[in-house]
């Protein structure tokens, strides 16, 4: 069972990874949308920015993760892309909406008013995307998902359609927006009025994160008792409350003593937190109370190569990664050109 | 609509419409890349206003790429639950690679766009070189599990459960090698075409423009060494699906009797009942020259196998018409454009970019390569009917039992649909802004 336990600690990295990279992206779409009065258009400007050179990139965390499930738990794989079938069609129409409204918008070449029409199409897709993750992931932790002889047989509205799930939802919007607060308050150096902003609406959001997580286990309570049995008396349970308790106050903390630095380091902790506390909840379930993930039996010989040419290529991709983010930091640093207009 | 057609369907818009993006996004980097090698050879700023140009044009069309890529992949789980169940450890070698491909060429894309003066030229150039490999690798991998569906292997079935399977299955499909030389050059082939074919149009109008100059003669040159291998490498997968997948050839060409010295048919119909091809013209010997290399070689037909297990036959052999006619009309054009490059060297002829019939010409042709490759894939999967795994698992075991498919389907068309009139208009645009006011 090593393969398998490495497995999923390397899908929960790059879930990990797609939720402080790509889940981040989203909440800077909500920041977009959310811009109004005399600081606006300053705002869409600075997220317009911190989002430019890399934002195709992002999503691969999340191909990563499913590639690696589809390879490793095929059975339950499919049953969950069968059971959740609608959520995941919904939050895939919000990424081809969001992703391409801003490449429209960036490198438009067109009508200013057609421009802020790709805007808003932008903002509203990045607000839905992740309700609509948050369903997926609500979906297969409500315990509603029921399978018989590997056939999905709760029907298609099973599980996403609770409560809970919804509550799931709003969390990982609130995670998205907290997440691009605190980074784009942290990158703000240079402008102390924008900065002030986002840091003022970083700590709103952490409050609001906060009881959103509280809203969500009360609601696991009455939805999912199996996914609060876990959350109260798992192995890990108390550990990781405790992070990301600890993380929290330190993030909060930190944006008010104006240590930005360090609130970019906690918040991402904190939200990690989060994630790997709802895996370790869901135990050896993929689709809690249905699928054990090692329904099929995860194959060493088939995994084992999978991982190791992935890790392999790190010694490419680590290396480019860096040299990408040096050469964009400095050219933030040095002027604020536009990107190359041909 | 039957849900399992809607399925089929919404597999076939999503696939057709990813395809676009996809070649975009091996061919484009080649040639930007080249033209930004060329910059820095010539220090000509023509030169390098069209690397940033094209530069510009890729990165729109690499993030529709990437977000109707992300789509498929989630499509595959969505529609086939059946299909991954059974092949996801067997395709997930090949798509962790071409993640890692991707990855790199998005690293690289960015790197190339905000990169320049920032890292010295030859970094500069060498980043650019990088996207046009890895797109290019992107595109292999992807094709390797389509090689694998087509022939596979590497895997046992023991009481319908998958076995002893072998990580690198996909890659040493026997198919794998001519698909994936078809597909990359097709993809450079068509490319070319389209750049061509827009250069065109800008040079009727600005015929003195340095750039588009520069433009019309690299991706002239791009076709004139990537069409003629493409036919030949077409050539290869004929031979190599009559030995392995005949009845997918006998579909493309209507051939209804296991036949030696058979004959090709261009146009017509086939008639599955009465197993007669109505309307075709046909060609002696042709096909068992293309099939077998022989003029006297044997080609099996249909009836080698009961009528069930064809595929839909009228489809395929539209499809591979319409391939080889396009592939035909586009050696035309290079042999011509060959021609007039060849003899502008005499003083008083004209550079290609100066022919005026030459340029019309490509403004015509630009769409044969995307109608090639669009209809090589209708027969490469239409033809695979009614098989998703060949030999193993029948595309109606594999589909998703979720009712109601079509509503998805409505819902994913129209948003490509959208996606696709914007991605026109933003490049028309990109076109329009390098002509001068009053020319557009
Ligand atoms: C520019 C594009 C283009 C052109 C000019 C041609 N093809 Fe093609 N063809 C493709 C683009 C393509 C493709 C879209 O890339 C396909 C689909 C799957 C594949 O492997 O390549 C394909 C598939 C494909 C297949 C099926 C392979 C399989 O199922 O494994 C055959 C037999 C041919 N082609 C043969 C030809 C011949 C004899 C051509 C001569 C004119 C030709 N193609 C021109
Ligand atoms: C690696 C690449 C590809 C993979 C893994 C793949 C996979 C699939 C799968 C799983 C299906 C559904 C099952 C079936 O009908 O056989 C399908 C059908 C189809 N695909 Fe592909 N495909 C690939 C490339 C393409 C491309 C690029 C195109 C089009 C331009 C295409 C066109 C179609 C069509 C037309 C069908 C419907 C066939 C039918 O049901 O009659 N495919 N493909
Ligand atoms: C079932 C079939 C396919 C799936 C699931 C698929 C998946 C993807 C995904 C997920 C991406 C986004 C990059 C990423 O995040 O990893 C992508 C991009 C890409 N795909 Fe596909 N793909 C399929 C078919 C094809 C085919 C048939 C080709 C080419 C022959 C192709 C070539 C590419 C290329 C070149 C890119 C890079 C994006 C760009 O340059 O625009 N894909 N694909």
């Amino acid at each position: 069972m090593t393969a398998a336990l490495v497995l999923r600690a390397v899908i929960g990295a790059a879930l990990v990874a797609y939720v402080l990279s790509g889940v981040a992206d989203f909440g800077a779409g909500v920041w977009d949308l959310l811009a109004r009065g005399r600081l606006a258009e300053r705002q869409r400007a600075a997220i317009a920015h911190a989002i430019a050179p890399i934002w195709e990139a992002n999503h691969i965390w999340l191909i990563l993760v499913v590639v690696l499930a589809f390879t490793g738990f095929p059975v339950a794989f499919a049953v969950v892309a069968t059971a959740l079938h609608i959520p995941i069609a919904m939050a895939l129409v919000g990424v081809v909406l969001r992703g391409a409204a801003f490449t429209f918008r960036a490198y438009g070449l067109q009508r200013s008013d057609l421009r802020a029409r790709w805007g808003w199409v932008f903002a509203w897709s990045s607000v839905v995307t992740p309700i609509c993750l948050g369903l997926v992931v609500g979906g297969m932790s409500s315990d509603a998902i029921e399978v018989e002889g590997g056939r999905v047989v709760s029907g298609y509205l099973a599980g996403w359609t609770s409560p809970f799930a919804w509550g799931v939802g709003a969390l990982t919007l609130a995670c998205a927006a907290l997440l691009a607060a605190v980074y784009l308050a942290a990158d703000l150096d240079d402008d102390a009025e924008l900065q002030a902003a986002f840091r003022r609406r970083a700590m709103i959001c952490e409050v609001i994160t906060g009881a959103c997580a509280l809203v969500v286990a009360l609601l696991a309570a009455r939805d999912s008792p199996r996914l609060w049995d876990a959350l109260l008396a798992g192995p890990w349970a108390l550990g990781v409350h405790v992070a990301a308790f600890a993380a929290a106050t330190t993030t909060l903390w930190a944006l008010l003593t104006r240590r930005f630095a360090l609130a970019r380091v906690t918040v991402g902790l904190q939200v990690a937190a989060v994630v790997v506390g709802w895996g370790v909840a869901s135990g050896d379930d993929l689709v809690l109370g249905a699928v054990p993930l090692y329904a099929a039996g995860v194959v060493p010989h088939v995994v084992e190569p999978v991982l190791w040419t992935l890790a392999a290529s790190g010694v490419v991709l680590v290396p480019a990664l860096f040299w990408l983010l040096r050469v964009f930091k400095s050219r933030r640093a040095s002027t604020d050109e536009p990107a190359p207009e041909a | 609509m039957d849900d399992l057609l809607a399925a089929r369907s919404q597999m076939a818009i999503s696939l057709g419409f990813h395809i676009l993006f996809a070649i975009a996004g091996m061919a484009m980097p080649v040639l930007m890349a080249l033209a930004q090698w060329r910059h820095l050879a010539t220090g000509d700023a023509a030169w390098r206003d069209l690397a940033r140009r094209w530069a510009k044009g890729t990165a729109i069309l690499f993030a529709v790429g990437a977000v109707s890529g992300t789509v498929l992949s989630f499509e595959l789980g969505l529609l086939w639950p059946e299909f991954m169940r059974h092949a996801g450890p067997i395709i997930g070698m090949p798509f962790s690679l071409e993640g890692v491909a991707f990855f790199l060429e998005a690293i690289f894309l960015g790197l190339f766009l905000y990169g320049e003066g920032r890292i010295s030229p030859r970094a500069h150039l060498l980043c650019g070189v990088a996207v046009a490999v890895s797109g290019t690798a992107s595109a292999v991998f992807v094709t390797a599990v389509n090689a694998w569906m087509n022939e596979p292997s590497g895997f046992a079935v023991v009481d319908g459960v998958v076995t002893d399977i072998d990580p690198w299955a996909t890659l040493r499909s026997g198919a794998f090698a001519t698909q994936a030389t078809h597909v990359v050059l097709g993809a450079y082939a068509a490319v070319a075409f389209v750049a061509m074919g827009i250069h065109a149009v800008a040079l009727r109008r600005v015929p003195d423009d340095r750039m588009h100059r520069h433009a019309f003669t690299l991706a002239l040159g791009m076709a004139l060494v990537t069409t003629p291998l493409q036919i030949l490498s077409g050539d290869l997968s004929a031979k190599h699906i009559a030995e392995h997948q005949p009845l997918k050839l006998a579909a493309a060409e209507g051939l209804f009797a296991t036949t030696r010295g058979a004959p090709i048919a261009l146009g017509g119909w086939p008639d599955a009942e009465s197993r007669t091809m109505t309307g075709a013209i046909e060609v002696p010997l042709v096909l068992s020259v293309l099939a077998t290399g022989d003029p006297d070689g044997e080609v099996v037909g249909l009836d080698s196998a009961p009528p069930e297990m064809w595929p839909p036959l009228g489809v395929v052999h539209l499809a591979f018409d319409v391939m080889v006619g396009c592939g035909s009309a586009m050696l035309a054009f290079v042999l011509w454009g060959a021609v007039v490059w060849f003899r502008s060297r005499v003083p008083g002829r004209p550079a290609p970019w100066a022919h005026r019939r030459l340029l019309f010409a490509a403004m015509l042709a630009s769409p044969l390569g995307v109608i090639a490759i669009e209809a090589g894939w209708t027969v490469t999967e239409v033809g695979r009917q009614p098989w998703v795994v060949h030999g193993f698992l029948r595309t109606a075991d594999a589909v998703t039992p979720m009712p109601n498919v079509v509503f998805t389907l409505v819902g994913f068309t129209s948003l490509f649909a959208v996606l696709g009139v914007v991605v026109v208009m933003l490049l028309r645009n990109l076109v329009r802004s390098s002509l001068p006011r009053g020319r557009r």
